[in-house]
């Protein structure tokens, strides 16, 4: 079956190519045929790399050691969820997933505007097909998932284990949806600026696979981040890698680009500076993409130096002088048609959370690229850290927040001061409350995040007010009572209402980060069983040791008692699993404490605050006795190393060295993943798709109809 | 086996993208389609037409506010509705 | 005021006042960054009390005794290698041979860590002969 994956691989390259040419020579000549021909070559893409992908797949699955990538990544003994997840854990297979994943939404996207956007669709599909054509190389030429395993070997090396969680499996389909996801309005940009057809029609597109990519990309980060907090054993969420910045950057100019399109379309402004943001958060995309694999820097994501750097350098150079050059060339055609009618309207608002956002975006960027910079300016390659990205991104996302509040509550194209004083009173109130409650509380400690609360308030406030005086307004008309009122209001106005709750459920996040940013409770302890610590008010007793055996790994634990004010509060058991390393060489005890070691956090999640826990048990000291144990039986496999591996945790369990313990206490952390949730529910809501004014069933289409009669009658 | 499947895959993704270009010549220039460019441009005018009523509706406008912005909208309105009546002439 | 100098007036606040937030940005980050450095340059020419951003592999036989762990880090292709004491958070990947990133600071002959600071990076899976 290796035949027919190459042979898939290589046939995509040559369909992308050909796609390619179609489409440039159709959008040329005019002839509609070839433009079909190349859109359903992106179809004909989309089916080939479904085949290689499957056949990738069913390797893995039936651990087909011939395959060398499912040697390498793969064992009999990995379960099958993982054994399915694991041909993406490596770069071979990591890029056949990219580029599958991106002709299936090429594919979807050129269906559905296969009767639109006729001038646009060819480069769309050209650029698209380049991309496809590039990563299809990249596989085809330097990192082939086909390659044969000579020899085959008996049993494969197994999947790393700190890549054996559910969320690190779907983490990268997510990340990768998202990136090839953005590709898609910068195709549709760089199609519109050639065609000169940067209008309304191009909008209406754009901002739906616009919206798509950011909800992906949105929950795809969290994902990670939620990961990060329950199952790795640092404590936190967030670290500000570079490979974690990578994938916010986009994520920060599609967000401004989703809210400056409509400046677009309502006021026919900002056009230059539309198309420069998606474009850039198309190239942001791909280079997200390059950083994981490239080693250009410092990361505990980056995989060391690799071949594809510099291909990937060429590319995103290729797309950042290309759009540049794009741009300024249609520059006649892009001025505004236009202006701000009032620095009090929504649109003005639009363009300071556009500038907030992109100046996020370049904080970011500045400080992830630092090292490459310095090293250019200075000769030295030098970085900054965690607290120089806070210094910079926490006043900038408290203004945002203070933005996301105040956008809703004003009116478009011009608001009456009047109104919007009386709009902004309650909201201010609320906001006002909730500082000086919770500086009464003991906030005022942490200025900054007593700001965030009362900004979240403020914000949550005029969100809930909105819908109030959305569902009164209908209920005026309808009649219906309020929860059927909050339906309709809803659905006849999506993007507005699941805009709104998008930014409650981003206000959310950040009270939920602001809290667990700056009153967590760290403590790094070394307890034996019987012994307490304290953290957080909090009191933790480490009741006894544990230990667990299986095929792959020996967990040593702890359980630990958590109680407040003498109240039971919670049972944690915080262990960590050692796998055995793949060296004949080690002794058979000692062989698993020289290999992977994973720790499974404690954790009490909770809706005020989690309890997190990671033990590190004291190897070097059961040293003495794995060395005894590996001396006098250092033949021993199968059932008998069992029983040396019995012995061993059955001693750690009786008399366990005292361990290290790191206690964490973190409040609200929990409002993150909740905050996240309510933000995808709103931009689902936004996203989905309304019956055009056309196929609208009453009384909407009424509405529209009335509208157009009276309208024509002018 | 696999060469079988080669083939048929190769046969397929021919087939898939020669389709168009077998069929009946259709040496049809692509028209400038100014005429969906300005529906969209319609479609996306109403739409502010009706969030300008639902901001006067939740309090953000006053009414003599509100009526002056719909005024203009309703014009703008028009206009396109002009456009496209050009267009099909 | 006519719109259009109204405008421009706003065009050119907004440009005074990014440039001047950018400006504060360069200055903090060329000043607060730490020197990146391997183990061959930190021992040729580490000045005491400055903190150095080290990266390098992980030597075999490091000791993980009470909390504290004592390890030599050394070149990615080489063998000079340099002491670190590190007391806090080791990462789970931790391991001989593996690359690691760390802050250090030169006290005597010895370079101390910056509690949970050390970072261990993922095990290869994306290595160039894969």
């Amino acid at each position: 079956m290796l035949n027919l994956g190459r042979a898939a691989l290589t046939l995509a390259l040559s369909v992308a190519a050909y796609g390619i040419a179609a489409s440039l020579y159709g959008a040329r000549s005019g002839r509609r045929e070839w433009v079909e021909s190349g859109r359903r070559a992106v179809y004909a893409l989309a089916a080939v790399l479904t085949v290689a992908v499957a056949v990738l797949e069913a390797a893995f699955l039936r651990s087909d050691f011939s395959f060398r990538l499912v040697g390498g990544h793969s064992s009999t003994t990995t379960p099958t969820f993982y054994r399915a997840a694991a041909m993406w854990s490596s770069q071979e297979g990591s890029l056949l997933l990219w580029v599958w994943l991106l002709s299936l939404w090429s594919s979807l996207v050129l269906f559905l505007t296969r009767r639109r956007l006729r001038e646009v669709a060819p480069y769309a599909t050209a650029v698209l097909l380049g991309f496809a054509a590039f990563f299809a190389g990249l596989a085809v030429f330097l990192a082939n998932p086909f390659q044969l395993a000579d020899p085959v070997p008996a049993e494969g090396a197994g999947l790393q284990p700190l890549l054996r969680h559910p969320s690190m499996m779907i983490h990268p389909p997510m990340l990768y949806s998202g990136y090839t996801l953005f590709t898609v309005p910068f195709a549709f940009a760089v199609g519109a600026l050639i065609a000169r057809r940067l209008d309304a029609e191009w909008i209406r597109a754009t901002r739906r696979f616009a919206l798509a990519a950011w909800l992906v990309l949105g929950v795809g980060i969290l994902i990670g981040a939620r990961w990060s907090w329950s199952e790795l054993g640092w404590g936190g969420y967030w670290a500000w890698d570079p490979v974690e910045n990578a994938s916010l950057m986009p994520w920060l100019t599609g967000t401004a680009f989703l809210h400056s399109i409509m400046m677009q379309e309502k006021r026919g402004m900002m056009k230059a500076w539309n198309a420069s943001l998606v474009l850039a958060t198309g190239v942001l995309a791909i280079m997200g993409t390059f950083l994981v694999r490239s080693g250009i820097l410092e990361s505990i994501h980056a995989f060391g130096a690799s071949t594809l750097g510099l291909p990937f350098l060429v590319l995103i150079t290729l797309l950042i002088f290309g759009s540049g050059f794009l741009v300024w060339s249609r520059r006649t055609g892009l001025g505004p048609e236009g202006h701000l009618e009032s620095l009090l309207s929504r649109e003005a608002m639009f363009v300071l959370n556009n500038l907030v956002l992109v100046g996020l975006c370049f904080v970011i960027f500045w400080g992830t690229f630092f090292p490459l910079i310095s090293e250019a300016v200075t000769g030295q390659k030098a970085s900054v850290g965690p607290p120089w990205f806070n210094r910079y991104t926490v006043p900038l996302a408290l203004v945002l927040v203070l933005l996301s509040g105040l956008g809703p509550a004003i009116a478009w194209r011009r608001a009456t001061a009047r109104n919007l004083r009386h709009s902004l009173r309650g909201p201010l109130a609320a906001g006002g409350v909730a500082a000086a409650g919770l500086a009464l509380a003991g906030v005022a400690t942490r200025p900054l995040a007593l700001a965030m609360f009362a900004a979240a308030a403020f914000t949550a406030g005029v969100v809930v007010q909105e819908l109030w005086r959305g569902v009164r307004a209908r209920r005026a008309v309808s009649r219906e009572s309020p929860p059927a009122a909050l339906v309709a209001l809803v659905r006849r106005n999506r993007r507005r209402y699941g805009g709104y709750l998008v930014h409650l459920g981003m206000a959310v996040i950040f009270v939920g980060v602001a809290a667990s940013s700056s009153f967590q409770r760290v403590h790094d302890v070394r307890l034996s069983p019987g012994q307490h610590a304290r953290v957080g008010g909090y009191d933790v007793r480490y009741v006894r040791a544990t230990s667990a055996l299986s095929n792959e790994k020996v967990t040593l634990g702890a359980i630990l008692d958590v109680s407040k004010e003498g109240r039971h509060v919670a049972t944690l058991d915080p262990t960590r699993g050692y796998f055995r390393a793949v060296d004949a060489r080690l002794g058979p005890v000692g062989t698993y404490f020289e290999g992977e070691a994973t720790s499974e956090v404690g954790l009490r999640a909770g809706a005020r605050r989690d309890i997190w826990t990671a033990v590190q048990p004291d190897i070097g000291a059961m040293q003495p006795l794995i060395d005894r144990l590996d001396r006098r039986f250092p033949l021993a496999t199968g059932r008998s190393q069992g029983l040396l591996l019995a012995a061993l945790a059955a001693r750690y369990e009786a008399q366990p060295p005292p361990a290290v313990f790191r206690l964490i206490v973190s409040p609200l952390v929990e409002w993150i993943w909740l905050g996240g949730a309510i933000a995808g529910l709103g931009g689902l809501i936004a996203l989905w798709p309304a019956p055009t004014f056309a196929r609208r069933r009453a009384p909407a289409a009424a509405k529209v109809r009335r509208l157009r009669r009276q309208l024509s009658r002018a | 086996m696999e060469l079988l499947l080669a083939t048929i895959m190769i046969g397929a993704a021919a087939a898939i993208i020669s389709a168009p270009l077998r069929r009946s010549h259709r040496p049809r220039v692509v028209a400038r389609s100014a005429r969906t460019a300005i529906e969209a441009a319609r479609d996306a005018k109403y739409r502010e037409i009706l969030d300008a009523e639902l901001d006067f509706r939740t309090g953000k406008l006053s009414e003599s506010d509100y009526r002056e912005i719909d005024r203009a909208l309703r014009g703008e309105a028009i206009e396109l509705l002009r456009r496209l009546d050009a267009e099909d002439a | 005021m006519d719109p259009n100098r109204k405008r421009r007036v706003r065009l050119y606040v907004s440009l005074a006042t990014a440039v001047l937030l950018a400006g504060a940005l360069v200055y903090t980050s060329f000043s607060t960054a730490t020197d990146a450095t391997s183990p061959s340059q930190l021992a040729a020419s580490g000045v005491t009390g400055r903190s150095y951003q080290l990266t390098g592999k992980v030597v075999a036989g490091y000791r993980h005794d009470g909390g504290v762990l004592a390890f030599r880090v050394r070149d990615r292709d080489g063998a000079a290698s340099v002491p670190v004491r590190y007391a806090g958070a080791v990462p789970d990947p931790f391991r001989a041979g593996r690359e690691v990133i760390v802050t250090v600071r030169k006290r005597g002959a010895v370079f101390v860590g910056e509690k949970d600071s050390l970072i261990t990076k993922c095990p290869s899976k994306f290595s160039a002969q894969s």
